[in-house]
């Protein structure tokens, strides 16, 4: 059913409870992989940047970060692997997902507030409106 | 890859990207670089010759390709005292030796000097950036009508609203052409560029300054330069690290600190002032699609060929437009994320990114301000790192006295160590176990020379244990020297 399933995370809550989602689906079927995608945006490279140093270090910092969803997806043995994308979330996201033949995308709705989503526009809804696979938004 | 190749690839691998990225740039470069010259205080000119040549020059002899520089606001803020007691001809002086001096960091590879500014003041220095940017615009609104305050506002509006519905054209330059339009056909009779110095459509021309080659002269100019440059590689370099990261790509920083310079020293003799990276234009162009030299080559030449063809329209843009976007452009510099994190870094960090805040704002000087937060940063390294544990152990079998302890000795930590000592003691024999410490300076060798006396006085026989190697070479070379004993 779900054999190859793209889960989208940012770090945030929401994408916490997405990778839980993920695991299940993934469950549900013998031979399924999870890709796990992160993308670094322009705003969160610069202040990486600024809080860490250069970009290697910053790099470094994102791989350690993404050690938590690995480290869930390896304790249930779901065959994972990572990616790390640079560019504007949404767009990178939907390039990615429409570029491999995906089961299904799982992401959390976005940990940004009101305000923010209002002047940048949310993440999960472009990606909603211009991914092919089924999504799973998870809350 | 082949040197050939490399350049062929860093010129010409994203043409249509860079071509597009680069026409986005040059329209947001006009507004910023008009508006950095009236900070600095000179004609608008300066600012806009300072973008063209820079982003010109650097297109060739830049280390971070995609990167773009021009005139920045960081630089403008440093020259304002000089030209305000000197004038044009010493900030073009000024510029030159700035590029000089930046060559000369490139040439010497001391562009990894860098490391020595922690990350909590390059925070600040972004911060103060943004504070002393809105603050330069203030003084735009002394003795305004309410006319000029709602065009701000309607230029605010604008540039944040847009982007909802289109982000083909960047919406600064949509509100300032509306804001025009509108002042223009109103005819409101605001104050307009025009008004802050004239802007003759012609190309910049070769000239040095005209200026006395005396001492006196370099004497005026060198600690404007010396600021200049420190500050213009302290932005490029943290702006090329930016670049490196959007784009997962490394760069070369000791050829991206010539380039600088050479491109200060070329627009300093064609009438342009210092300029450096700029870290929004650097990712309004990646965002963009530039990747390559080419997007800096086209964004500096397209925007000197829209001064020569609109020079007429650009001088009735109104100062209100100029300040909506210099608030956008400080809002935007702004590092929101410190300050959200602010209560999870160490309060020390903490401390150091205020304190190099405050210290630019108050001295209106971004140079004062690193140079503060370094200061402070080593002080509290040197306080942290100076906690030194003395733990004592006494055999009475062997009436042995063992100290043993824990931590880096030098300048800093002797005085603590010594007070942590109990030297009244009947004990035959002292041991001092140096295996868990590391002797840095003279302090520390000295420190342990006058134990080891004092110890002796008493009438014990003192051991020193465990000293790693560097720090029984050290004890080698200059120990034994206060002591009259000896061993």
């Amino acid at each position: 059913m779900f054999n190859k399933i793209l889960l989208a995370v940012d770090g945030s809550e929401h994408a916490d409870r997405a990778t839980d989602k993920a695991i299940a689906l993934a469950r549900l079927s013998k031979n399924a992989t999870v890709e796990l995608l992160y993308v670094v945006d322009g705003n969160k490279s610069k202040s990486d940047v600024l809080k860490y140093g250069d970009s290697d270090t910053a790099s470094f910092k994102r791989k350690e970060m993404l050690k938590a969803y690995e480290a869930k997806l390896y304790n249930k043995s779901v065959a994972y692997e990572t990616t790390i994308l640079h560019g504007s979330a949404a767009q990178t996201i939907i390039e990615h997902a429409n570029k491999g033949q995906y089961d299904c995308l799982v992401m959390g709705s976005r940990g940004r507030n009101e305000f923010q989503t209002f002047l940048l526009g949310g993440v999960s809804h472009k990606v909603m409106k211009h991914v092919k696979a089924p999504i799973m938004l998870v809350k | 890859m082949s040197y050939a190749e490399k350049m062929k690839n860093e010129w010409f691998g994203n043409v249509r990207g860079d071509i597009l990225s680069g026409i986005v740039v040059a329209l947001a470069l006009i507004p910023e670089a008009i508006a950095f010259s009236i900070i600095a205080g000179v004609d608008p000119m300066v600012g806009l010759y300072a973008a063209f040549c820079i982003a010109v020059v650097i297109a060739f002899v830049g280390g971070r390709p995609g990167m773009i520089s021009g005139a920045t606001g960081a630089m403008a803020l440093l020259m304002v005292t000089l030209v305000a007691d000197h004038g044009l001809e010493y900030l073009l002086a000024a510029t030159i030796l700035t590029g000089i001096i930046q060559v000369l960091f490139g040439v010497f590879k001391l562009a990894s000097v860098m490391k020595f500014v922690p990350r909590s003041v390059m925070i600040g220095f972004v911060n103060a950036l943004a504070i002393l940017i809105f603050t330069a615009q203030l003084q735009h609104f002394v003795g305004e009508t309410w006319i000029m305050y709602s065009l701000v506002a309607l230029t605010l509006a604008i540039i944040y609203i847009l982007p909802k519905f289109t982000k083909a054209v960047p919406s600064p330059l949509v509100a300032i052409i509306i804001v025009s339009v509108l002042a223009i056909a109103m005819n409101m009779g605001v104050r307009t560029v025009g008004d802050m110095g004239t802007l003759p459509a012609t190309l910049p021309m070769f000239a040095l300054p005209n200026i006395p080659l005396t001492f006196e002269t370099l004497m005026i100019i060198l600690p404007y330069s010396l600021a200049l440059a420190m500050v213009g590689l302290l932005e490029s370099l943290l702006t090329a690290s930016i670049v490196d990261d959007m784009t997962d790509t490394g760069s070369d920083k000791n050829k991206e600190s010539r380039g600088q310079g050479i491109a200060n020293m070329v627009t300093g003799c064609f009438g342009g002032m210092a300029g450096c990276a700029m870290i929004g234009q650097a990712v309004i162009n990646v965002k963009s699609g530039g990747r390559g030299r080419l997007s800096s080559l086209v964004a500096g030449v397209f925007l000197m060929f829209l001064i020569l063809v609109l020079g007429g329209l650009v001088v009735q843009i109104p100062m209100a437009a100029l300040v909506g976007v210099m608030i956008m452009v400080s809002v935007s510099t702004f590092d929101w994320s410190s300050l959200k994190n602010i209560h999870r870094v160490p309060r020390t960090d903490a401390l150091v990114m205020v304190v190099t805040v405050g210290t630019v704002v108050y001295t209106h000087d971004l140079s004062k301000g690193v140079f503060a937060g370094v200061l402070l940063s080593a002080i509290f390294f040197a306080a942290k790192i100076s906690k030194v544990n003395v733990e004592s152990h006494f055999d009475k079998k062997a009436s042995r006295l063992t100290y043993s302890i824990h931590g880096q000795l030098f300048f800093a930590s002797v005085t603590e160590l010594i007070e942590k000592v109990e030297f009244e003691t009947k004990a035959k024999e002292v041991v001092i176990d140096l295996s868990n410490a590391h002797l840095w300076d003279d302090s520390a060798v000295g420190a342990i020379d006058k134990m080891e006396s004092k110890f002796e006085k008493r009438g014990a026989k003192v051991y020193i244990t465990g000293l790693n190697k560097e720090s029984s070479v050290l004890m080698d070379k200059i120990g034994g020297l206060s002591k009259a004993s000896g061993h």
